[in-house]
C-alpha cells in the first residue's frame, strides 16, 4: 500500500522541488536523485515507488520547469494531492499524464507515513490507518483523455491522425 | 456578454467569435520563445516521437540566456543543442550570446511580438510581454514541444482580475513597489489561473519599462499573464522599433466584460516595498527593520532595463557600496549594456565598487555568476525569493526595486530609497 509523505506548507515551489542547479539535465532518473532537495534532503531515501505526496495549497508555484514533475515521477511518486496547484505545474502534470489531484482538507487528514488507498475511478483517497475517506475534485475529462493517449504530444498526434482519416474519404471522392 | 482583452485575443486565436472563462480551447501561437534550459527537453521529446518539425520557422525566437556564457560542460551541451537545432532548421530569429541577453527583454525590444498576438515559452516570466497588449504565458517543455510542432497549445480560458490604479507614485517609489504591494494584498496565489489586467491613470502615465515590470511579476501571484491595453505609449514604443499601427490589432475590454475580482489601489499611498523571505507576497516597507545585507543584485527580466540602471546610478554616483557587501549589476540585454556604457552608468557602478556582469539570468535563479552561499542575505531587484532560489537554501532573499537595492548597498542594510532626491542628493529629514 502506498505511503503518504506530508509536506504541509502552502506554496511549495519548483525551486524546492528541483533546484535550478540541477536543471542541466532532463533525464528523469538523474533529476529524481534531487527531488524535494531544498525542502527535505532525506525524501529521496524514504520514498518508495507508488507513494503519494500530500501537500499544502498552491503546490508547484514558481518556475515553468517541467523538471519538477519529472523529478517527482522519477523518484517514484505516483500522485500529488493538494487543495490546489499552481497553474504551470498543473498543466505540466496533465501533459505528462501525472496525477495532480485537488482535494480540500487533505493535509489535515494525513500524517506523514500514513498508508493510503487511492481510488481513481471512485474519486476518493482513504487514510487506511484512520479509515477517513476524502473525495477529490473530479479529474477533467480532457486530462483523462490526455492521460489515456500517453501525454499531450501523443494526444495531439492522435488528433492529427483522426483529422487526416476524416479528410481522406472526401479527397478520394473528389478523385472519383 | 462582453469580453476582456485576454478573452478577445484567445477567441481570435481559437476560431471562436466568443469564449467564456473555463472553456477549453486550442489556441494558435503567433510566437514561440525558446531558451536553452527548457527547449532541449522539448526537442528531445519531438525527436523521440518522430515529430521533429517546426510549424513555422519565422515564428520561433531563440535566445540562450539562463546558463550563458556556459557555466559548465553540461550547460555548454544544452546551449549546443539549442544552437544546432536553430542552424539545422534555419531559424532566423536567433539572438546568440553577445547579440541578445535575457530572452524576455530581448523579445520586447525586437518589434516581433505585437499587440493582439499570442506567445508561449518554456519560462514562467513569459507573461512579461503582456505589457504590449498581447497574451503571453509560460508553459512547460511538453507544451513548448507541442507549440514548436503544431503552433498550438491548449488553454482553459482564464478569468480576469482587474487592477485599477490611480494617483501618482511618490518620488522614489517605482512600478516594482506597486506590483509587490499588489502581490502582498492578494497573496502569492491570489491570481492563480487569472489574467491580471492593469488599468487606471497611473498605468496610463507609466512608461513601457514600468509596465513590463508589472506584467512580468504576474506569475509571482500565480497569474496566467498580466496585460495592459494598447495606448499612445505602446504605439510610440512599437513605432520606435519599426512597427506601424497597421501591423497589429488593438483589443480593449468591453464595458460589460466580466471580472472575477476588481482591486482598487491608490498609487500615491504605495511605499518602497521589500518582499521578505521566502515568498514574494511577504512585503513590508523598506527600512522598517534594520537588516544587514551581504549581497545586492540588480538585474533579471523584471528589473534590468535602462531606466532601472539609471535609478541605481543616481544613488551610487559619487558613493561607495558598503564594506562587506558584494554588489552585482547585470544589464538585461546587450543593447542595454551598450546604452548604459554610453551614458556612463557602468563607470559609476564600477567606481562605486559594484561588479558589472554580462546579460544573463544566472544570479536570479542561482545557476551561476552570483550564487548565494549559506546564510547570505541578498537584496535583489529580481522576482522570486523562494528557499534556494538564488543558491543555498539557508540564504535569505529580499525583493525590492533597483533604487531600494542601490540605497541598501550603500548603507549596508535594507534602506528606504527616499533618503535620496531625484538628483541623487541626500534628502533632508
Amino acid at each position: 500500500m502506498p505511503t503518504v509523505h506530508v509536506f504541509a506548507r502552502d506554496h511549495i515551489n519548483t525551486d524546492e522541488i528541483i533546484p535550478a542547479r540541477h536543471l542541466t539535465t532532463d533525464v528523469e532518473a538523474e533529476l529524481a536523485k534531487y527531488a524535494m532537495e531544498d525542502y527535505d534532503k532525506d525524501f529521496v531515501r524514504r520514498v518508495q515507488p507508488g507513494d503519494i505526496i500530500v501537500a499544502g495549497a498552491d503546490f508547484g508555484c514558481g518556475s515553468s520547469r517541467e523538471h519538477a514533475v519529472w523529478a517527482l515521477r522519477g523518484a517514484g511518486v505516483a500522485a500529488v494531492i493538494a487543495p490546489n496547484f499552481a497553474r504551470i505545474y498543473y498543466r505540466n502534470s496533465i501533459n505528462n499524464g501525472f496525477l495532480a489531484l485537488e482535494c480540500e482538507n487533505v493535509v489535515e487528514t494525513f500524517m506523514d507515513g500514513d498508508p493510503a488507498e487511492l481510488d481513481l475511478a471512485g474519486g476518493t483517497v482513504t487514510n487506511t490507518r484512520t479509515g477517513q475517506t476524502l473525495t477529490f475534485v473530479p479529474v477533467p475529462q480532457f486530462a483523462l483523455d490526455v492521460q489515456k493517449a500517453g501525454g499531450w504530444l501523443e494526444y495531439m498526434r492522435e488528433q492529427d491522425q483522426n483529422r487526416q482519416d476524416q479528410n481522406q474519404p472526401q479527397q478520394e471522392e473528389q478523385h472519383a | 456578454m462582453g469580453m476582456t482583452i485576454a478573452e478577445k485575443i484567445l477567441a481570435a486565436h481559437s476560431g471562436h467569435d466568443h469564449v467564456v472563462p473555463g472553456q477549453l480551447i486550442e489556441c494558435a501561437t503567433d510566437w514561440v520563445l525558446c531558451h536553452e534550459i527548457t527547449t532541449p527537453a522539448a526537442l528531445r521529446m519531438l525527436e523521440e516521437r518522430g515529430m521533429d518539425r517546426v510549424f513555422d520557422l519565422e515564428k520561433i525566437v531563440a535566445v540562450p540566456d539562463h546558463s550563458v556564457p556556459a557555466m559548465n560542460i553540461k550547460a555548454a551541451k544544452m546551449y549546443q543543442k539549442l544552437k544546432s537545432w536553430v542552424q539545422e532548421k534555419g531559424i532566423r530569429h536567433f539572438y546568440d550570446v553577445g547579440r541578445g541577453g535575457i530572452a524576455h527583454v530581448v523579445l520586447e525590444n525586437t518589434g516581433l511580438i505585437k499587440p493582439g498576438q499570442t506567445l508561449v515559452s518554456g519560462d514562467s516570466h513569459t507573461c512579461n510581454a503582456g505589457a504590449l497588449g498581447c497574451f503571453a504565458t509560460g508553459v512547460g517543455s511538453t507544451d513548448l514541444a507541442g507549440a514548436i510542432y503544431a503552433g498550438k497549445v491548449w488553454f482553459k480560458v482564464p478569468e480576469t482580475m482587474l487592477i485599477r490604479v490611480s494617483g501618482d507614485l511618490a518620488a522614489g517609489v517605482t512600478p516594482k513597489d506597486l506590483v509587490l504591494e499588489v502581490i502582498k494584498r492578494i497573496g502569492a496565489d491570489g491570481a492563480n489561473y487569472l489574467v491580471m489586467e492593469w488599468v487606471g491613470d497611473t498605468i496610463d502615465r507609466m512608461d513601457m519599462e514600468g509596465r513590463f515590470t508589472l506584467t512580468n511579476m504576474a506569475i509571482e501571484a500565480g497569474g496566467k499573464t498580466g496585460i495592459v491595453a494598447v495606448d499612445d505609449t505602446t504605439r510610440a514604443y512599437l513605432a520606435a522599433r519599426g512597427v506601424t499601427q497597421g501591423e497589429y490589432t488593438e483589443y480593449t475590454s468591453d464595458p460589460d466584460a466580466q471580472y472575477k475580482v476588481v482591486i482598487d489601489l491608490d498609487a500615491s499611498a504605495v511605499e518602497p516595498t521589500v518582499a521578505y523571505p521566502h515568498i514574494p507576497s511577504n512585503g513590508r516597507v523598506a527600512g522598517s527593520d534594520r537588516i544587514a545585507v551581504t549581497h545586492a543584485y540588480v538585474g533579471s527580466c523584471t528589473n534590468g532595463r535602462i531606466g532601472d540602471l539609471r535609478d541605481v546610478a543616481r544613488i551610487l554616483k559619487g558613493r561607495k557600496v558598503a564594506d562587506g557587501v558584494q554588489m552585482i549589476v547585470v544589464p538585461a540585454t546587450q543593447a542595454i549594456w551598450k546604452q548604459a556604457a554610453q551614458e556612463g552608468l557602468l563607470e559609476i557602478f564600477v567606481e562605486a565598487g559594484a561588479s558589472v556582469s554580462y546579460p544573463s539570468c544566472g544570479a536570479c535563479l542561482g545557476m551561476h555568476s552570483g550564487v548565494l552561499g549559506p546564510d547570505d542575505v541578498c537584496i535583489s531587484s529580481s522576482n522570486r525569493n523562494f528557499v534556494g532560489r538564488m543558491g543555498d537554501p539557508t540564504a535569505q532573499i529580499y525583493l525590492a526595486s533597483p533604487a531600494t537595492v542601490a540605497a541598501s548597498a550603500v548603507a549596508g542594510y535594507i534602506s528606504d530609497p527616499r533618503a535620496y532626491n531625484a538628483d541623487g542628493t541626500e534628502a533632508a529629514d
